[in-house]
């Protein structure tokens, strides 16, 4: 599962702390992600994965926790 | 000859619920009424724009077709190519409309361009826009006639939003929501009509029909004689900030309550925001389908721009610079005012402030408990209704009148 391991990878970075001990909380409710942060991980997904991810794919309830966002990446790719 | 502006009377909750009772029964029993829907929705956005706004209403008619020819054209293109340019030109034809009304005031050709205004020009306006950016991301790939209409002609939100999604709205208006559902959206919408009441024909009358006269006269008269200023400015900035928000919360809950006897689930527009901690909590409480729109249309796009070009490399100068490009957009939008130019400066520099502090606390490991919470609540409640007496125009009033 190396995309799963890269994207916590990156959501840590972007995060500035370890996020694998809440995989299933949201991140706007909790404010570590902001809409610049938002940004960020979607350029650098966009770099790691070689994925088209445009700010209209964005949407809020389907990318708020570290599970879904990889749930996301994974169908992005396939 | 009978005109209906939306919510303004008792009279008009009363046509407008039975006028809706046949759509309501069709969707308890699993069926949208869609060309009674329409037929209804017709006649209501006549009833606003016919007697003496009969040419509110011919400028409403030519907008739609300006609109629906433009995204028209620009699906059409964007299935075959995808130029930055002329993503750019439709977004400036989309909003050349508002630009030409919004300016109008100040300009020498206003009897051309006032001729072009209606209310809610400038709903509809982020409606537009906001499905070429999605056409241009490939979030819209069709353009269908008929759905783009009944997008952007939604009855209860035509003249003041709530702003609603072109891609959440079609998903709402060809499905019929579950009767459980369907049950509790009737049973929300009750509620929200009755708090609207509240909010705009008890709580929003006395502030503005009962206390701001008074406050209103005390302040000029004052202010008259001691060189503009006056004490007097304080009680004029809460009360008028909070009917602000009563009055157009109060007018949201009645859309938002309209709508889901419809069958629609409309976003909602405020969510308490004289609770919010900080100025970034405010705008995800106040007005949030504006404030959401410029988040993820101008702001959010502005920094996937500045960062993918490289342009800047530091984060923090970036999202400093399209939160105050954000904010004054923001404001512009209100009106080219110098009171509503100075309210989006304002609240572009408090976000960076607020940021700086977000970061400054979290680097720091500031005590956090409920006298801090009580606190900043109570900061971000007067922050925010300084910038409200500057958005209200008074100072313009008082000082350049």
């Amino acid at each position: 599962m190396a995309v799963k391991e890269d994207v916590i990878d990156i959501l840590n970075t972007i995060i500035g702390e370890d996020i694998t001990d809440q995989m299933d909380d949201d991140f706007f409710d909790s404010g570590l992600l902001d809409s610049m942060a938002t940004v960020e991980l979607l350029l650098d997904l966009e770099s790691k994965f070689d994925i088209q991810a445009p700010v209209s794919e964005f949407n809020r309830d389907e990318w708020n926790t570290p599970n879904k966002v990889i749930a996301k990446v994974e169908s992005l790719i396939g | 000859m009978l005109n209906l502006q939306p919510y303004a009377d008792p009279k008009y909750f009363i046509i407008l619920l039975v006028a809706l009772l046949p759509l309501a029964i069709g969707l308890y029993f699993g069926k949208r009424l869609n060309w009674y829907e329409v037929v209804v929705s017709v006649i209501f956005i006549f009833l606003m724009f016919d007697g003496h706004k009969y040419h509110e209403g011919f400028a409403l008619i030519g907008y739609i077709i300006w609109q629906w020819l433009l995204v028209w054209a620009y699906t059409l293109y964007r299935k075959k190519n995808n130029h930055a340019m002329v993503f750019y030109g439709a977004v400036v034809l989309g909003i050349l409309p508002l630009v030409l009304v919004k300016i109008a005031p100040g300009a020498h050709w206003t009897h051309v361009t006032s001729l072009l205004g209606f209310l809610g020009i400038s709903y509809l306006t982020f409606r537009s826009v906001a499905m070429i950016m999605e056409t241009r991301d490939g979030a819209i790939k069709d353009f269908n006639p008929w759905l783009f209409l009944r997008f952007m002609l939604f009855m209860p939100t035509i003249s003041s939003g709530p702003i609603d999604r072109y891609r959440r709205f079609i998903k709402d208006i060809t499905t019929v929501p579950d009767r459980t559902k369907y049950i509790s959206m009737l049973e929300k919408a009750v509620w929200y009509f009755f708090l609207g009441f509240l909010y705009k024909f008890i709580i929003s009358h006395i502030l503005v029909d009962e206390l701001l006269p008074q406050i209103t006269n005390f302040a000029l008269q004052d202010a008259h004689l001691h060189n503009g200023w006056t004490w007097w400015l304080i009680p004029y900035m809460y009360t008028w900030g909070l009917d602000l928000f009563f009055d157009f919360a109060g007018y949201s809950l009645f859309a938002v309550a309209t709508s889901y006897v419809m069958g629609i689930e409309l976003p909602m527009n405020f969510n308490k925001p004289f609770l919010s901690k900080n100025l970034k909590d405010f705008w995800n409480r106040w007005h949030m389908s504006l404030s959401f729109w410029f988040r993820d249309y101008i702001f959010m796009r502005l920094v996937f721009l500045i960062m993918k070009k490289k342009w800047i490399k530091n984060r923090v100068t970036v999202s400093n610079i399209a939160y105050i490009v954000n904010m004054l957009i923001m404001g512009c939008w209100h009106g080219l005012h110098w009171y509503y130019i100075a309210y989006g400066l304002f609240q572009g520099v408090g976000m960076v402030i607020n940021d700086a502090w977000l970061r400054y606390k979290k680097k720091h490991n500031f005590p956090h408990n409920k006298f801090t919470e009580a606190l900043a609540i109570v900061i971000t409640f007067n922050v925010v209704m300084v910038s409200f007496l500057l958005f209200s125009g008074f100072l313009d009033t008082l000082w350049f009148k």
